[in-house]
């Protein structure tokens, strides 16, 4: 069935009411991305002038190069995961299943002050080759953690997860028949995956790795950390060196409009094809069993993700908290309960503004939804400091009016009632992150025959009642799925906090950075371990769900 | 209908969500509202102090510098923001410029800090001392082959010297301390000197770079001084041998030289402080003699109110001659500085 006459099943009332109230939504949400792309159109141009002339080149070369990276490291990561646990079997496959989640619980800053720690010159292993070796700094090659190749390996260990999770997804939905087929066609395992489940998981795949790039893009942590100039270097840079926010956010503006461009083009190649599952699915899924050198090459490219995203660089964290951290001024609970509220509510929020946006995508195509839609989903790409100054931005200027309006009509004294509350987080959060959720949501609706809209709606069902009745069951795995991304990425979100949050008021990320920041790394550890400790138990209910999820195997 | 409007503002004032943490709320107890680009660690026990000594209550928000001054720019008349402490000359003068400070005027403040280390008309005032050195590796460089800091951009220590990068404010304002005496053009000419120097790219902190020198990755490198005493108070013994092989270089201590380049921590009162008084007595509590003494030894920094002793790791590296430079000069120039560097491909 055709979008048009799915568009026409909702009556057009209450089309156009939720068309609108979609609209309005997805604006508020882009508030702060809006206040930020409308800097371009202030401030001065010095300082981008000067930052053409000397160091902008390097900077959009050095976040191109990045990005391939990444780019690349994510899919050689997480695309072959996906494939071995979602259609083979091998000894340790149920583990690896869940396993490879792990690594989304680390914050990538947190993983490149591990590896750092570990490898770098003053670090115990190279501390080890000089004394064994009796060799000086210098005098024999050692893998230099602190460089591109470095940042591009540490992001990609902790952002794979993201597309082995929609990958994997894809690949468990295509139903077993497509190996069959490939089968009857006479090819092997390895020809149905590279001809037909890869071009057929392909939009699942590249919405994993659209979210992972724009992670990238706004990554400051580590390529701060690591001494490389990217195009967040130099929104920083305007922002912090030159003390000009309207530059920084004319910067951003920039990243978002490339960004924009990025998802336009993935949106258009993904327009002509879009499937919804036919028939049962996959009622009897057997997977493929591999034995010897194919059981070992699924068991090592299982592995690799797995211990060096996540092993590795725990057990240094848990060696630094046991053995060497200073414990003293740590108030655990409070700072735990602080980042799970918080990341708790922001997931909610973001995950029932995606599935109203989702939804009035799914039956309007008016260009307002479209475009607004759109927008909202963008701030992901943006670094949360300059999302922060686009919320403080508005807030102050509601909050004053609001103070104007109390003292002229009521003599009162108003303090602000926005800014600086709990609130302004929220809606940076939500502003960052519903990217996230929206992508996950929609990808779950696009596999939902329109047909059942039309049953639902002829019973005489509301348009939310459908959404909540049909949609959200049909989809469990999808919206659980987007509530716990958001989850564990607000957990690890720093900046924006930092900016934004009220008096008196700290979470783990916050601390782990505070002293990270005063190079007390070893003292940061046990902050550090504890987002990983809270945001490893969503996650391993996001794969227990996606055990369950699956229908009958083997 | 007085009263009818009373009401609804209280209930107004309690439905909205910053209702009960709004400083009105406060309005009638004693309480400071700090805004503090200094780490938690390293001011909320100065807090819980005076808290003790006064009885007056503290709010405390942490974030780093330009994000806090951006947000107190924004809230304007309406922030609750009493105190903004933040690192670094160049940041308080830019938060002055920005129009966030008022003028104090104390009679206790004005004794107790130098004249160079606090804003002329009281906008804000410095707290604690850290100078900005030269380290050599005992076992390569010998003491006196380097002695100003004009020396590091000799081409004699091409590939043998490690700092970090140039975004980093503590070289921006030694490069703007320069800039007040050099000029543009000469500080240029050293910072191009001094980056074909590097024995790498700059990467991470003062301390790895400390660190890089001590595993022989350089000879020299370029930190402040509480970086290194807290290598030498560590507990852990790798710190201390990195300390070890270690000596500090205090530059530009020769007749007629300018000394060496300090910065501070400091504070100012904001400009709509509803508790400026108490705000006031905060600072004053933190130039009293113990303060200052608890002050700089948590973070192993010099005083800046005279003859309180400094900690034990800073004692053992001996007295220098510092800098008298004004120190908003740093704010005045930290524009050029940051160009500069870039011109000079410093990264």
């Amino acid at each position: 069935m055709s979008r048009a006459s799915l568009t026409a099943a909702v009556r057009p009332s209450s089309s156009a009411w939720l068309a609108a109230g979609a609209s309005l939504i997805a604006l508020g949400v882009a508030l702060p991305v809006l206040t930020v792309a409308a800097s371009v159109f202030s401030g001065e141009v010095e300082v981008w002038n000067h930052l053409r002339r000397t160091v902008l080149a390097d900077y959009v070369t050095n976040s191109f190069i990045l990005m391939l990276g990444v780019g690349l490291g994510v899919l050689l990561l997480g695309v072959p995961a996906a494939w071995f646990t979602g259609v083979c079997e091998f000894p340790g496959r149920a583990v690896f299943e869940w396993a490879l989640l792990l690594p989304l619980a680390f914050p990538a800053y947190i993983i490149a002050y591990t590896y750092t720690g570990v490898l770098d010159y003053a670090g115990p292993v190279q501390g080890m080759i000089r004394r064994l070796t009796g060799l000086g700094v210098g005098e024999y090659w050692f893998f230099p953690v602190r460089s591109m190749a470095g940042a591009i390996l540490m992001l990609a260990l902790v952002l794979y997860p993201y597309v082995y999770l929609m990958a994997r997804a894809a690949f468990l939905e295509q139903s077993t028949s497509v190996l069959e087929v490939s089968r009857t066609f006479g090819y092997g395992v390895r020809a149905a995956f590279f001809r037909l489940a890869i071009p057929l998981a392909r939009p699942a795949i590249v919405t994993g790795l659209s979210l992972a790039l724009m992670e990238t893009l706004a990554d400051y942590g580590v390529v701060q950390y690591f001494g490389l100039g990217t195009f967040t270097t130099g929104i920083f840079k305007a922002f912090h060196g030159f003390g000009d926010a309207a530059a920084a956010a004319q910067l951003s503006a920039a990243l978002l409009a490339f960004v924009a461009l990025l998802l336009f083009m993935e949106r258009q190649s993904r327009r002509r094809a879009r499937y919804h599952a036919t028939g049962p699915r996959a009622a009897h899924r057997r997977r493929v069993r591999l034995r010897g050198a194919r059981a070992a090459w699924a068991w090592i490219g299982c592995l690799v993700p797995v211990l060096f995203g996540f092993i590795v660089p725990a057990l240094v964290l848990a060696k630094w908290t046991l053995f060497d951290a200073d414990l003293s001024g740590s108030s655990f609970p409070i700072l735990v309960w602080h980042s799970f509220s918080l990341a708790f509510a922001t997931a909610v929020v973001a995950v029932v503004l995606a599935l109203l946006l989702g939804y009035a995508r799914r039956v309007s195509d008016a260009p307002a939804v479209r475009l607004s839609v759109g927008v909202s989903g963008l701030g992901y790409a943006v670094p949360g400091a300059v999302i922060a100054v686009g919320v403080i931005i508005p807030l102050a200027w509601l909050d004053h009016r609001i103070i104007d309006l109390a003292r002229a009509l009521l003599d009162l004294d108003l303090g602000l009632t926005f800014s600086g509350t709990l609130f302004a987080l929220l809606f940076a959060y939500t502003a960052r992150f519903l990217a996230v959720s929206l992508g996950a949501v929609q990808s779950g609706l696009d596999k939902i025959g329109p047909s059942l809209d039309d049953a639902a709606r002829s019973l005489g069902h509301r348009a939310l009642t459908v959404v909540g009745r049909v949609h959200v069951p049909l989809m469990r795995a999808s919206v659980l799925t987007a509530v716990l991304i958001v989850f564990v990425d607000v957990l690890k979100e720093l900046p924006a906090t930092l900016i934004l949050r009220p008096f008196n008021f700290n979470t783990l990320a916050v601390r782990a950075y505070e002293l990270a920041s005063d190079e007390r790394l070893i003292d940061a550890a046990p902050a550090s371990l504890m987002i990983v400790l809270v945001g490893l138990a969503p996650v391993i209910l996001l794969s227990r769900s996606m055990a369950g999820d699956r229908p009958a195997c083997d | 209908m007085k009263r009818m409007r009373t009401a609804l503002a209280l209930l107004i004032s309690c439905a909205l969500p910053g209702g009960a943490a709004t400083p009105s709320a406060l309005a009638d107890d004693a309480v400071v509202n700090v805004y503090s680009a200094r780490k938690e660690a390293l001011i909320l026990p100065a807090l819980e102090r005076f808290r003790e000594a006064t009885g007056i209550d503290f709010n405390l928000v942490t974030g780093k510098a330009d994000g806090l001054l951006k947000r107190l720019e924004l809230e304007g008349g309406a922030s609750p923001a009493d105190l903004f402490i933040t690192v670094d000359a160049g940041r308080l003068e830019r938060a002055k410029r920005a129009g966030v400070l008022r003028a104090v005027k104390s009679e206790v403040l004005e004794a107790a800090i130098p004249e160079n280390l606090r804003d002329a008309d009281g906008h804000w005032f410095g707290l604690s001392q850290r100078a900005r050195v030269a380290f050599r590796v005992r076992d390569r460089v010998d003491a006196g082959e380097v002695s100003r800091y004009e020396d590091l951009a000799d081409p004699r220590w091409k590939g043998r010297i490690c700092v970090r990068s140039s975004d980093n404010i503590y070289n921006q304002s030694l490069v703007a301390s320069m800039i007040a005496t050099l000029g543009v053009a000469e500080t240029e000419s050293w910072a191009r000197g001094l980056t074909a120097n590097f024995a790498r790219p700059p990467v991470g902190g003062d301390t790895d770079q400390l660190r890089a020198a001590a595993a022989g990755v350089c000879d020299l490198a370029i930190a402040n001084t509480y970086y290194f005493g807290r290598l030498l108070a560590s507990r852990r013994d790798e710190d201390r041998e990195t300390a070890a092989r270690l000596a500090v270089v205090w530059p530009n201590q020769g007749e007629g030289e300018r000394g060496v380049h300090v910065n501070v921590s400091g504070a100012g009162v904001t400009a709509h402080a509803e508790h400026a008084d108490d705000a006031v007595r905060l600072l004053e509590f933190l130039t009293a003699r113990d303060s200052q003494a608890w002050y700089a030894e948590v973070n192993n920094e010099y005083p800046v109110v005279a003859d309180v002793p400094v900690s034990g790791a800073l004692e053992s590296l001996g007295g220098f001659r510092a800098d008298a430079l004004d120190l908003t000069e740093l704010g005045e120039n930290n524009r050029r500085a940051v160009e500069l560097m870039d011109r000079a491909g410093w990264r």
